[in-house]
């Protein structure tokens, strides 16, 4: 270890100290207190199992893998765009776009759920807009089902996509794309052949963050959803809160994290990956 | 023979500046051109323009007599080596100099044929499934040409190419580069900065500063007769003398220098008598003589004077000599057995023919 790596170290040091006393030792806790102290370690499998394969726990998972692959695709497919166009733009409009992005992520989630259902509510903004057209007679359902979720997830997640986007198009040397016109390569064939695989581990990267934020998505959901619109998030919080059956509640989390972990790995995979082939 | 390149009346401005300030140049097909000058000389912009990447503010540029002024640069046809070589990180060798065929819609068969044949032409048979990262300078450098050549294009731009390559490396570069281009027949249009591989390379080369040309030629007739003082400065060593034209008689012309004394050069037409000129001498032209030594019969010319600095450069010694205050020639000595090299401070004669010394506008 070099002098450097020691101070890093050392500066590290409160940042770890903080993390383990907020984070782990209390998650530690939670599970042990619950699966092992309240319950009989021996009965623990049998939990594990009878949770795992409940028939609101199997709902709950389908529907938040579901929304969170539809929430990655519709952040990948309006981010992609809008990364591309603030690599490769700079002055007032990089700004006023990067601000349009930033702004939100610095907002709170609550609120912005909250402006999404005055968009989107039976009497919402844009239920009124298209009856004054005369586009539709009845009010559209857009609020309190999965359209709804995904609406709004996408929304606050897009930041986290766009800003991972905009870091590794960033990277590209715009040279390898001169390189590649002047070798007879036109528009669409220099994206496909050149910028998209370049690009490629920043999609790979986003769509992780997207997805991994999104399982464990809670306020969105819970307050944009429908009845029967539930992600493992809000079941973990009925569990607690409502029927206080906390070793179900611990069953999920330990879920949840183990999926989290296992993303967080890839992610941490593909960022390795991604400085072997310095792109 | 196809490959000729035309740049006429090329302009090119960046807001009020003009990197490129009226060009004009042709380039014969077959023909090893290149185009050198200081940073800021607008030699790359020039590259760019005739690459496509910068759009011509004014004039044109023709191709085998073709205009393709406003052609978008994959429409140009040419093959490019960039600055940094620009190999494609997520491709092996043989993707990268596939690339160009690829994107022409090129069988699978002829693209391994092409591809065999320009690894072979760079020695880099073995390489093809190699990353770049897995590459050394110089075998980057050997992609890019395959990838440049692969699709045989007649006109081949290269922009610095051997720019990062350190010196031996790159003067082998320089003699396989320019192997290839005669081999294939092909025109090389070739920007650096370096003007011994200018030299080198080049069957003619122009001379660029602040987005003109000062010189058009063949290396050696730039180099012993450059038409003005930057061009006698940029390529190689000078010694520049400034004076006035005192009188011109039988194809001499007398210039009287600063310190008082007269050197004779030959004549320049166009320059009146009394007119600011500079005297112009190679360095490895003048000779040391003994000091006092007699005028020569031979009309030489000569001066007298110190041993500022010298320097040793390996295939000679370079030494600065004080022959006024304020003005000094620089001489050098070839590093052959018998050649006396003098002390500094030592006085010393210098002396040189009439036939090697021009006169320069002032």
């Amino acid at each position: 270890m070099t002098r450097i790596d020691r101070q890093a170290t050392f500066l590290m040091l409160p940042s770890y100290v903080m993390l383990a006393v907020t984070f782990i030792v209390p998650l530690m806790w939670f599970f042990v207190r619950t699966l092992l102290i309240d319950a009989s370690p021996a009965a623990l499998p049998g939990t594990i199992l009878s949770v795992a394969t409940s028939r609101p726990m199997l709902i709950a998972t389908v529907a938040t893998i579901w929304i969170s692959l539809l929430v990655t695709g519709i952040s990948l497919l309006l981010g992609y765009p809008l990364a591309y166009y603030l690599a490769n733009h700079g002055g007032p409009r990089f700004t006023l776009v990067i601000f349009c992005v930033i702004v939100p992520y610095f907002t709170s989630v609550i609120v912005r759920t909250y402006s999404w259902m005055v968009l989107l509510g039976r009497n919402g903004i844009v239920n009124q807009a298209l009856a004054r057209l005369g586009v539709i007679d009845e009010p559209l359902p857009l609020l309190y089902n999965k359209f709804a979720i995904v609406v709004g997830m996408a929304y606050v997640l897009l930041p986290y996509m766009v800003l991972t986007l905009y870091a590794a198009m960033k990277a590209i040397d715009p040279v390898l794309l001169r390189a590649a016109r002047a070798l007879g390569a036109g528009g669409a064939y220099v994206f496909r052949r050149v910028y998209l695989p370049l690009s490629l581990h920043g999609v790979i990267s986003g769509a992780l963050i997207v997805f991994i934020l999104s399982i464990g998505f809670f306020i969105t959901p819970s307050l944009m959803g429908g009845p029967s619109d539930v992600m493992i998030a809000m079941l973990i919080e009925r569990s607690v809160e409502i029927t206080l059956d906390w070793q179900t509640a611990t069953v999920m989390s330990l879920f949840l994290l183990a999926v989290t972990l296992l993303l967080y790995a890839v992610y941490y995979r593909v960022t390795d990956i991604r400085r072997l082939v310095g792109g | 023979m196809r490959g000729t390149v035309e740049l006429r009346g090329a302009v090119k401005r960046f807001g009020e500046e003009r990197a490129v300030d009226g060009i004009d140049v042709t380039v014969g097909a077959g023909e090893f051109f290149s185009l050198i000058g200081p940073s800021g000389s607008g030699k790359t912009t020039t590259l760019m323009m005739l690459a496509g990447f910068a759009a011509l503010d004014e004039g044109r540029l023709l191709v085998d007599g073709v205009d393709i002024t406003a052609a978008p640069p994959q429409r140009r046809g040419f093959g490019v080596v960039f600055q940094n070589y620009a190999i494609f990180p997520h491709l092996n060798v043989f993707e990268n100099v596939a690339f160009p065929l690829r994107a022409r819609g090129k069988t699978d068969r002829e693209v391994r044929e092409r591809v065999g044949w320009a690894l072979d032409l760079v020695q880099l048979s073995g390489f093809a499934e190699r990353f770049s990262r897995q590459l050394s300078g110089g075998q980057q450098q050997r992609v890019a040409i395959a990838r440049a050549i692969v699709f045989e294009p007649s006109i081949v731009l290269m922009d610095e190419p051997l720019g990062a390559l350190d010196k031996n490396l790159r003067y082998d570069m320089q003699m396989e580069i320019k192997d290839i281009q005669r081999r294939l027949g092909m025109t090389v249009i070739y920007v650096t900065h370096d003007q011994e591989e200018a030299m080198n390379m080049s069957d003619r080369l122009a001379i660029l500063n602040h987005g003109r040309i000062e010189q058009i030629g063949v290396p050696l007739e730039v180099y012993e007769r450059p038409a003005n003082r930057f061009v006698g400065r940029f390529l190689g060593e000078a010694n520049l003398v400034p004076g006035s034209l005192a009188r011109v008689a039988g194809g001499e012309a007398v210039v009287r220098a600063a310190d008082g004394r007269e050197y004779r050069a030959r004549a320049r037409p166009g320059v009146a008598v009394g007119a600011e000129v500079v005297l112009f001498a190679r360095p490895e032209r003048i000779a040391l003589s003994a000091a006092g030594a007699d005028a020569a019969a031979d009309g030489s010319n000569r001066a007298e004077g110190r041993v500022y600095r010298r320097s040793f450069l390996g295939g000679m010694m370079r030494c600065v000599v004080e022959i006024a205050p304020e003005l000094r020639l620089t001489v050098d000595i070839p590093n052959v057995g018998h050649a006396r090299i003098p002390e500094i401070d030592e006085r010393v004669g210098l002396a040189w023919a009439v036939a090697d010394s021009l006169i320069l506008p002032g």
